[in-house]
């Protein structure tokens, strides 16, 4: 379970630059929600997932995982109920490190870090068996270093790496966005398998509008700080693409100025 | 010349040990780190302070690590929680330990000619094994050596020591904690979303990387007999083309091939040196240069063969290409 509250923050405060970025968001999503976000460039949507990871602290606001207080929390502590993936290939592996040695590095993320090897037997047989559920043949290549692999087979090892210890939250940032659409596609398809599968509580972030429609049982969306918009259940499945820029152009009074968002 | 080279192995195996340090500091944790200047000369000023007053050389020894670890653990808060710049992190630290150094040592400079250290007190027991002179008898009879080693057993402990060292490293680096201090300098955002703590990583790495070059500093000062406030200058150099040497030489395939460059790397550094040296048109003076041109020659050379082959390759492929076409036309 997680709980975003009254949470505001303005970067480069009482300065020219001044920007609010986020403006007292609140949202709660229970165990097993999977919440697509969308919203124009410069919402506040990645400010807010930093907020909830601990890379960013709010000015006001608490954050809550599982009705303990979080807010304050530096991130390396807080990973240990949060798995993360990023937009950009590269954010979310080592890559002069074999995926083996990534994927322990994954393993030990809600353990503490011993001076036993990363690596054994047991624990190689277990990576293989996650790689092989990928179909990628990354199985086969557990010596590999990272840095070898295309993008879309990085992007699915950051997903494996985030969502095997099945961390309490899991955050996706446009971790599609970079990727050709067939690479896409298929780092979609395995999102929505293995939320599925082990009923992680997900925040996804995309300006994907089919894919925010397709995947997830609620959707928000994001304009200026703020979360306008918020669908679940029958309401959301209900929902297409013209009536979500109908709603936004309803709530703000201006169209949708973000083309990528619908052709996405 | 043998004599020379013998020596030369000796030597290059202590710095090994530094360059062990550097390659944990400048590649693993990817921190160009220049406390090693002055730490270097902390674990010669520590073991020479506490042999002097009688504490027993191994643990003299085991007090430079000590020394050497704190000295890297600070320069990795310095720059972990200060927020100092890597480099200024180093620097600053470094040029702390030259006076922290004179502190230690209270004078510039302390010879331990008749002191016992642990290679005496070795050369001792070794000597009455009557190894050196099977060795030398062999050495004479089959290569009609006139001149040979007075004792094979600081090559003997010094690999022996290298080799331990070696292992240890490699094994950490592939533990749990190991890996994380890898992605440490690998990637820093992704392991601190795998929840480790990067400014403690950073500090530890730091710490061990010194420590390592303060036992060389240590053992340093036992070999040659003195510790010096200014036998550190350059020290961080010497490491760096050690790694360097050894990387393009060797590769960097895996960590156990790595590590073990590195060694190598640093003995023929030694080598190098030791040679030109024994050449009539350079002096001990020059040694800075002749490190400078090694370096440079390690970086450059691997690179010009890389290209010049793609040229070839290049030129042989439009060659090809042309007679093909020409037999077509
Ligand atoms: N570190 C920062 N310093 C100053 N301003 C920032 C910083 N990070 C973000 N901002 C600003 O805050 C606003 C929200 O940024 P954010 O990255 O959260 O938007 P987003 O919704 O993720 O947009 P996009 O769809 O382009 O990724 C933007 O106007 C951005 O310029
Ligand atoms: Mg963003």
């Amino acid at each position: 379970m997680l709980e975003v509250k009254d949470i505001s923050l303005t970067f480069n405060e009482a300065t020219p630059d001044e920007k609010k970025a986020l403006q007292g968001i609140n949202l709660r999503l229970e165990t097993g929600d999977f919440v697509t976000v969308i919203g124009s460039n410069g919402a506040g949507k990645s400010t807010m997932m930093n907020v909830i990871s601990g890379a960013l602290f709010p000015d006001v606001g608490d954050v809550q995982i599982n009705d303990k207080k979080v807010t304050m929390l530096p991130e390396f502590k807080r990973s240990n109920y949060i798995g993360r993936v990023f937009q950009d290939p590269m954010a979310g592996t080592a890559p002069a490190m074999t995926i083996e040695e990534n994927l322990a590095i994954a393993y030990a993320r809600n353990k503490k870090r011993t001076l036993r090897p990363g690596v054994n037997k047991k624990r190689r047989e277990l990576f293989k068996s996650y790689l092989a559920s990928l179909n990628l043949g990354l199985e086969d290549r557990l010596t590999a270093k990272v840095g070898l692999l295309s993008g879309g087979e990085r992007q699915a090892l950051s997903l494996l790496m985030a969502t095997f210890t099945e961390p309490d939250i899991l955050l996706l940032d446009e971790h599609t966005a970079a990727l050709d659409p067939s690479r896409a596609e298929l780092i979609t398809n395995l999102t929505r398998d293995v939320v599925e599968k082990t009923h992680l509580t997900t925040l996804m972030v995309t300006h994907n509008m089919q894919q925010a429609l397709d995947l997830g049982n609620r959707l928000i969306m994001m304009d200026k700080g703020q979360i306008i918009l918020d669908v679940s259940g029958d309401e959301k499945s209900n929902l297409t693409i013209e009536k979500l820029l109908h709603e936004f152009q309803r709530i703000r009074g201006t169209q949708m100025e973000n083309d990528r968002a619908i052709l996405g | 010349m043998f004599i020379a080279i013998f020596n030369a192995i000796d030597s290059g195996l202590i710095y090994a040990i530094m360059a062990l340090g550097v390659y944990l500091s400048f590649r693993v944790l990817d921190f160009p780190d220049l406390t090693v200047d002055g730490s270097f000369v902390t674990g010669a000023a520590v073991a020479a302070i506490a042999i002097i007053h009688d504490v027993p050389t191994v643990i003299a020894t085991l007090l430079a690590i000590v020394a050497g670890f704190l000295a890297g653990c600070i320069t990795g808060i310095l720059n972990t929680k200060g927020k100092i710049n890597p480099l200024l992190s180093g620097i600053l630290m470094m040029t702390a330990l030259y006076s922290i150094n004179l502190r230690i040592m209270g004078q510039s400079n302390i010879p331990l000619l008749n002191q016992p250290t642990v290679f005496t007190q070795l050369r001792g027991t070794w000597g009455d094994l009557g190894i050196d002179q099977a060795i030398n008898n062999m050495l004479i009879s089959t290569f009609g050596l006139e001149r040979t080693p007075s004792t094979w057993s600081i090559l003997f402990v010094m690999i022996i020591i290298t080799a331990i060292i070696k292992l240890c490293t490699d094994f950490y680096l592939k533990t749990e904690v190991g890996l994380a201090l890898r992605a440490t300098g690998d990637n820093e955002k992704m392991i601190r979303s795998f929840s480790a703590n990067t400014d403690t990583l950073t500090i530890i790495g730091l710490g061990i990387s010194n420590a390592l070059v303060a036992l060389a500093g240590g053992l340093f000062a036992q070999y040659g007999g003195f510790a010096d406030l200014n036998m550190g200058i350059g020290m961080i150099v010497i490491g760096l083309a050690s790694v360097i040497i050894g990387e393009s030489l060797f590769g960097t395939k895996s960590i156990m091939r790595t590590t073990f460059a590195v060694i190598v790397g640093a003995v023929i550094y030694r080598m190098v040196v030791a040679m030109a040296l024994r050449s009539t048109f350079l002096d001990t003076g020059d040694m800075k240069l002749i490190t400078s041109v090694l370096v440079i020659t390690a970086l450059v050379v691997p690179k010009l063969i890389s290209t010049h082959k793609e040229v070839k390759r290049k030129r042989k492929k439009r060659l090809e290409l042309q007679t093909r076409l020409k037999g077509e036309a």
